[in-house]
């Protein structure tokens, strides 16, 4: 059986298409969902891509997080399907409170793009089981909106859960707390993060490694990981 | 027309990057009388015909669930204006 791994574009997703590419880099068939339907398509898994929905207008991911499809979305995901939200697709889920916290415009008020260190923390939700805890990856980071906050009591409560997903390395890029690049809910269905992991899942077009130039594809895994948890 | 404005501000214990960006041209330009800038955001929602009860109460839940994010920010006023 072939897994099936919707992508949901929306008016101004950018990512949408690297995203449906990393599925198929990954072994599986990408299908491609529209924000306005209330169908999912009878898919396995979900992402929701990076990009800057709706302008960003009101708040990052605020408007798209009231779209049609989020009704299924918000189904699919209590239900436990794997959902994956990247950089824009992450402000979506914690907009439609499907993860804790927010995300602000970055301290230094500055847009960033790096080939940004991270460090594995969770390895059992369904979009890290590949990775070993501990683990440093490098993944493209993109963003203008990326600092993550929450209350304290909020991030106690998410380090105690061990729902640090990925923690930003070497440097805090954003001003995130707790240096926290990405999150897992309690069921570890839906995990959300900055980083771009589909843009790091072929040779020649991921980031640098000391191996050589463009040849990082430590995003292949986030999807991988889908893939063996909706086979399994 | 009445209109309802909703005053949304960032919590007061979070950094707001856009204040800090007005503040640094504040001394760049010599102003020096205003030791902090913050940034907020105004929404006018029009309302055709009366301001009832029920429609100030669903200004005032739109203003928590939708125009604000509690996380992140606070509603500070809401107001009708004639």
């Amino acid at each position: 059986m072939t897994v099936r791994i919707g992508v949901i574009t929306w008016p101004g997703s950018l990512d949408d298409r690297d995203a449906q590419r990393a599925v198929r880099l990954a072994g599986a068939e990408p299908v491609a969902l529209w924000h306005g339907s209330h169908d999912l398509g009878g898919v396995d898994a979900l992402v929701l891509p990076g990009g800057f929905s709706y302008g960003d207008y009101l708040r990052s991911g605020a408007i798209a997080a009231l779209s049609p499809i989020m009704t299924e979305v918000k189904d699919a995901a209590a239900k436990g399907m794997p959902i994956l939200g990247i950089c824009n697709g992450f402000q979506m889920l914690v907009e439609a409170h499907l993860l804790p916290g927010g995300l602000l415009r970055n301290d230094h008020q500055h847009f960033v793009r790096r080939d940004q260190r991270l460090t594995v923390e969770n390895t059992s939700s369904a979009w890290t089981s590949e990775f070993t805890k501990g683990q440093e990856i490098v993944i493209p980071l993109k963003n203008a909106e990326g600092g993550y906050v929450a209350s304290e009591e909020t991030l106690d409560r998410i380090e105690g859960e061990g729902l640090v997903a990925f923690r930003y390395a070497g440097v805090n890029p954003n001003g995130s707390l707790r240096d926290i690049a990405g999150l897992t809910n309690t069921a570890g269905n839906v995990v959300g993060l900055m980083p771009h992991p589909e843009h790091a899942t072929e040779a020649g077009f991921g980031p640098d490694t000391a191996a050589a130039m463009r040849s990082g594809v430590d995003g292949l895994a986030f999807f991988t990981s889908a893939i063996a948890r909706v086979a399994a | 027309m009445p209109t309802i404005v909703v005053d949304v501000m960032p919590k007061s214990e979070l950094l707001d990057p856009q204040g800090k960006a007005v503040s640094g041209a504040f001394s760049r330009i010599g102003v020096s009388s205003f030791s902090d800038v913050r940034i907020g955001k105004r929404f006018e929602l029009t309302v055709d015909g009366e301001v009832t009860d029920e429609i100030l109460a669903e200004a005032k839940k739109i203003a928590e669930d939708v125009l604000s994010n509690s996380v992140i920010e606070d509603v500070v006023g809401i107001e009708v204006v004639q």
